[in-house]
């Protein structure tokens, strides 16, 4: 199922090919800074440490409004696909835990005006954990979790 | 270096934006097996995703992405033809970038 998604994304891709080669010769330099990335968020050894960091709180509600998609059991803790949905309104940040990695936190996403409440990425689980989705609109965070289990962990070797 | 695969379509008004990049995403804790030595972390930190001058997303990553990261997005907003452009940077100052029109 993931790798027939996989083959057409891929299809899809080779289309703007071209587009993509103009670009990357140089027509467009990247005017990237890292001042949004937080150093303590990402080396915080747990969650509460890591959203403290990440928005200045840990104080968070649990909410039935995110909806996290994951597996139940991951063969391979190295690549574990995670979803999070969201219906609440005014959503500026989704960011995604997994609660028994050394640094709980994988990653967060700054969303602009008009996104929608979603995001897909892929994931590495050390063990079986907690995958935390946290939830920022307005001034409030909001949390749901979901036990995904690892048979083989993915963050060492 | 063509590292970033982007593919954005539109459908009632909002566009999905799907992202594959090709990079190692080592999280500095394996070690390679012949040498016995730790392979240093080389991950990405951030990718930021721009519709004309809008930011529409900005991702902070950790090393615990998994290699070759998957991404994808939703936004309103846009319209089929326009442009949107991606741009990743690394733990190493490494960087890349793209753009894809909506389809």
């Amino acid at each position: 199922m993931i790798s027939i998604k996989r083959r057409i994304f891929l299809k899809g891709s080779l289309a703007t090919g071209a587009v993509g080669i103009a670009v990357s010769t140089g027509l467009l330099t990247p005017g990237v800074s890292l001042a949004a990335w937080s150093k303590a968020a990402f080396e915080a050894t747990d969650v509460n440490g890591g959203a403290a960091a990440l928005y200045g709180s840990s104080s968070m509600d649990k909410s039935d409004k995110i909806k996290i998609k994951a597996p139940d059991i991951a063969e391979n803790g190295a690549v574990v696909p995670v979803s999070v949905t969201t219906s609440i309104d005014g959503v500026s940040s989704i960011s995604i835990f997994a609660d028994k990695n050394a640094t709980p936190l994988t990653a967060d996403f700054q969303l602009g005006p008009g996104a929608e409440g979603y995001v897909s990425t892929r994931i590495k689980m050390g063990k079986t954990a907690n995958v935390i989705a946290v939830v920022k609109a307005g001034d409030k965070l909001y949390s749901s979790s979901k036990e995904v289990k690892v048979t083989i962990g993915g963050c060492g070797g | 270096m063509a590292s970033i695969k982007m593919r954005a379509k539109i459908s009632d008004g909002v566009t999905t934006v799907k992202v594959l990049i090709s990079h190692p995403m080592d999280t500095g804790l394996q070690k390679d097996k012949k040498t016995g030595k730790k392979i240093p972390a080389h991950f990405i930190q951030e990718v930021v995703c721009k519709h004309k001058d809008t930011t529409v997303m900005t991702a902070n990553w950790g090393a615990a992405i998994s290699k070759n990261p998957y991404l994808s997005f939703k936004f309103a907003g846009a319209a089929a033809g326009d442009m949107l452009s991606i741009s990743w940077v690394d733990n190493k100052g490494e960087k890349d970038s793209t753009e894809a029109a909506i389809k």
